[in-house]
């Protein structure tokens, strides 16, 4: 067709053939691409349906979804009993001192309801003044969080920390976990990569010890080695160890995955800053850290996912977080053999919390990401 | 041949860069071996050589970004040492243009080249903001401002990568080979902003093979090997009256095409 090559024309886009796109070819092609592609297809499939009924008819279908006793769940031993996880739900969130007295029960809920109202605007794009809403849940929520859950000022009745229990627990211990890991954190993967040998040496140190030491070892530590370093009387609260600990462990951690995004930035992004005359601190505040935190944010997410769950090790030092707690309420006398709906309702909590910092991370990863923003 | 003279007939000022008796090594490898160089304002030089000639090191060496062992470097009136003071404030009066543009990539354009006038010489946002936009009309892209270095051409981005340092107002500019890392279709924007500097009188060290860039624009051309400086001269007696032989074969090699 071309009678004149002086001339060019741009050909119209067409639309690709239809066997390419749509439900069917999309089926086709990722499920059934090829023979041992459609077995696997099949095997999976069959696996599903004789697992899954049997599991939803026993969770959801036959459940005792309400009840005050035992005796209703006996009665019907076909499905999950979450009338006991309903009975005991302010003990198993709470703990033993918000599980024994009801009327008490309004100070984690507000807690907790202050919480989500500051944290969900902060992940929504358009929110205006994040800054002041940062401060907040970092600085004064932790102090807010103190005064109504542990009381003793304004008439509050005191819950004391050996009290403190369930789920609300294992948030004070991840939130405080999180507030000083991250920090401390950054700070000692940039000297691990200092110019200055004894800041290097004593970042090393610090990350490699306790980065080799078990979790549980360092609970443990805290609660039988640390009294005693100090004098007679000198009493840590329990639940105050457990957050140095995890701290000191967390922080660690939180340092080798800031590092590994350090050292993704290249030689020349130092270079450029520094030729503009940008000193150490403002070149690594508004060049350096803002790249390599970026690039971190899938390994720290991990990180601050594997620590959430492994609060539960608190149990070591007679602590019952979420899952202890579930544990506990099973074992009463009253729902003595009901475990297997505690542990799965914990397991449920865990998994919300968990998958919610997973999606949010890929999210901010996606918002993040100017190089393919158009 | 002609050589466009217009360009080099600013009259030159007094000496802003000298270096004396500068040696380099690496572990080892001595890589700058007694350099002596005077810079005078509104000069403009061209340095070319050999990969690994040490070229790019002598400019880096100027504003600290590699450190010498031997020899001085006064830029300005202040002593290159090992103290921070002074290395950051001859940073502010020397611009630097890297091969890779070095643009921050989690920066608009315009916030590239804010940020050091913000945070080094203090100023407030919006006349940074105002200074930033002058230098990006002057290097023709006003209009991306708002975008992301990702999102912008090879070509595009050393402009910005220039901008930036323009904004800083600098004394002397450095280029290490600015447009070796782009498609051959976009450097001669880049050249055209280089050549609009010039005429402005900046003072400029730039490394490059680019040799109509250095006909043009250049009132002295180095010629660098094993880290000496083998020949310096004038563009036109350089390129038409080489004098030494590695020169010759350099040129040769480069201008054959």
């Amino acid at each position: 067709m071309i009678d004149d090559l002086k001339t060019f024309t741009t050909l119209p886009d067409r639309a690709p053939p239809g066997s390419e796109i749509g439900l069917i070819a999309w089926i086709r092609q990722n499920l059934f691409g090829s023979a041992g592609s459609s077995i696997t297809t099949l095997i999976l499939v069959c696996l599903f349906l004789m697992y899954l009924p049997p599991f939803v008819e026993w969770a959801l279908i036959n459940a005792n979804w309400v009840g005050n006793e035992r005796s209703i769940c006996d009665a019907n031993k076909a499905g999950a009993c979450w009338a006991f996880i309903g009975v005991r739900m302010d003990q198993i969130l709470f703990g033993l001192y918000f599980g024994a007295n009801p009327d008490q029960v309004w100070r984690p809920v507000t807690i907790f309801i202050i919480f989500f109202t500051l944290l969900i605007p902060l992940m929504i794009d358009k929110t205006p003044r994040k800054d002041i809403l940062g401060i907040l849940l970092l600085l004064v929520f932790p102090a807010l969080f103190y005064v109504l859950i542990y009381g003793g000022v304004f008439g509050i009745p005191v819950a004391d920390t050996t009290q403190w229990g369930g789920f609300l627990l294992t948030f004070a211990l991840a939130f405080i976990g999180i507030l000083f890991a991250l920090p401390i954190g950054i700070l000692l993967a940039l000297g691990r990569r200092s110019e200055m040998p004894v800041i290097r040496a004593i970042c090393v140190t610090y990350i490699e010890f306790w980065r080799g030491t078990p979790l549980i070892t360092i609970l443990f530590m805290a609660s039988v080695m640390l009294p005693l370093f100090f004098p007679a009387g000198v009493d840590f609260d329990k639940v105050v160890r457990a957050m140095i600990g995890i701290t000191l462990f967390q922080s660690a951690y939180t340092a080798e995955a800031v590092r590994g995004g350090l050292s993704a930035i290249p030689k020349g992004q130092y270079e450029a800053a520094m030729a503009l005359g940008l000193g150490y601190w403002k070149r690594t505040i508004f060049i350096i850290l803002p790249q390599a935190l970026k690039i971190s944010i899938p390994a720290i997410v991990n990180t601050f996912i594997a620590l959430f769950k492994d609060t539960s090790l608190v149990s070591i030092i007679g602590l019952l977080d979420l899952l202890n707690m579930a544990q506990t309420a099973s074992r009463s006398l009253e729902w003595n053999g009901y475990d297997i709906e505690g542990y799965l309702f914990a397991g449920f909590i865990f998994w919300m919390f968990c998958f919610g910092m997973s999606r949010y991370s890929q999210n901010l990863e996606r918002k993040l990401d100017t190089d393919r923003r158009n | 041949m002609t050589i466009d003279t217009q360009a080099n007939s600013i009259e030159l000022g007094e000496t802003i860069i000298k270096i004396d008796g500068l040696n380099k090594w690496y572990g080892q490898f001595h890589v700058l071996k007694d350099i002596n160089l005077d810079v005078k304002r509104g000069e403009r030089i061209v340095i070319c050589g050999p990969s690994g000639s040490g070229k790019s090191t002598l400019i880096r060496c100027i504003n600290r970004l590699e450190v010498h062992q031997e020899g001085s470097i006064v830029v300005d009136g202040i002593l290159l040492t090992e103290d921070t003071k002074h290395i950051n404030d001859v940073r502010r009066e020397v611009g630097m243009v890297f091969q890779h543009f070095n643009l921050f990539p989690h920066l608009t354009v315009l916030e590239n080249c804010t940020l050091a006038l913000i945070w080094v010489r203090k100023m407030p946002k919006k006349e940074a903001e105002e200074i930033a936009m002058r230098y990006l009309e002057r290097v023709k892209i006003p209009e991306q401002s708002q975008k992301y270095p990702g999102q912008l051409s090879g070509g595009q981005q050393q402009r910005v990568a220039i901008a930036r340092s323009l904004c800083m107002n600098p004394r002397v500019m450095l280029f290490d080979e600015p447009t070796s890392a782009l498609d051959p279709e976009m450097i001669s924007e880049v050249l055209d902003v280089m050549v609009g500097l010039a005429e402005d009188g900046m003072t400029m060290l730039c490394v490059t093979h680019e040799m109509g860039f250095a006909r043009k624009v250049a009132n002295r051309v180095i010629f660098m090997d094993e880290g000496q400086i083998v020949e310096q001269n004038e563009p036109e007696a350089f390129f038409n009256h080489p004098q030494n032989d590695r020169t010759r074969l350099f040129l040769s090699q480069i201008l054959q095409h």
